[in-house]
């Protein structure tokens, strides 16, 4: 089952997400096989709210302890922002896709943007004492910090992240 | 409906200002803005401000909130003024132990020792 959101590039403009369910999904049973979501938002913050509440929706279904819903908000926080706003640069003509599969064991989300990328291994470390002061690279620490497994691919459009449900 | 609650309550205590914040959540960018500007603002009313944040209510917070605090901090800096973050819960704290920004606040468990902590 899956909720698909289709690419329509240019065609609606910019605005709230086009997180559209081309069948609407229907109450999960017993979420015991997973569920992957499909998202395609333009550079909007409030898009990548929705898109966020979805899957925080669908973690909490999953029985995740506080304890990593917490961590997987913050992550899709963060790569979201980073997405919007350092990879498409808030450009409503690009686009942000995101994929998460959720099982009651794990978490995994994709979330790629059409920005120009960027290098991780050039990403000052934030937590040395001349870099504290500075307020970049803040949200990769955290997303590396909090999830199980995190891969920049693409030249940094791509990230893919896992979080396994333990206690 | 939450948009229309101020970000953020202030009180007054001696020369001491304690500032809570009223969402759970500091991270959409436009409320992190406005709790920016209403900081600075207080901040600028005179020399040596001396503020207390209380993150009672928070339960989430972004790396763009993080960077909005550094700035606050530099500013009371530079003003010779102090402050002081207070009530922080267990995994929010997590996020400035992480960041090793727990090295740049002073993070005090609770308003009272935060507050006595202005005279220390």
């Amino acid at each position: 089952m899956s909720i698909t959101g289709s690419n329509d590039r240019g065609k609606r403009g910019k605005g709230r997400a086009r997180v559209v369910a081309k069948s609407k999904a229907k109450p999960a049973r017993k979420a015991t096989s997973g569920k992957t979501l499909r998202f395609t938002i333009p550079s909007d913050f409030l898009a990548g709210r929705d898109v966020q509440e979805q899957i925080l929706n669908q973690v909490a279904e999953n029985g995740f302890t506080s304890q990593n819903t917490f961590a997987v908000k913050l992550s899709v926080e963060e790569a979201l922002i980073n997405a919007i706003k350092h990879g498409n640069k808030l450009d409503p003509k690009k686009e942000v896709k995101i994929q998460a599969n959720i099982t009651p064991k794990k978490v995994e989300i994709i979330i790629e943007d059409e920005g120009p990328g960027f290098d991780r291994s050039c990403v000052p470390d934030p937590t040395l004492e001349e870099n504290l002061q500075k307020c970049s690279g803040r949200g990769i620490l955290l997303i590396e910090a909090y999830m199980n497994s995190v891969e920049w691919t693409k030249g940094g459009r791509r990230v893919r992240m896992i979080k396994t449900n333990e206690e | 409906m939450s948009e229309t609650i101020p970000p953020l309550s202030v009180v007054q205590q001696k020369d001491i200002r304690i500032i809570e914040f009223t969402n759970n959540k500091i991270l959409d960018e436009a409320n992190i803005a406005d709790i920016g500007a209403t900081l600075n603002a207080l901040i600028d009313e005179g020399p040596n401000p001396k503020l207390l944040l209380d993150f009672s209510n928070v339960d989430h917070l972004s790396s763009a909130a993080l960077g909005m605090l550094i700035n606050i901090n530099n500013r009371i800096k530079q003003q010779n003024g102090s402050l002081r973050l207070s009530n922080i819960k267990a995994q929010i704290l997590e996020v400035f132990v992480i960041t090793k920004l727990n090295k740049m606040f002073r993070i005090l468990p609770n308003r009272a020792e935060a507050l006595a902590s202005f005279s220390q």
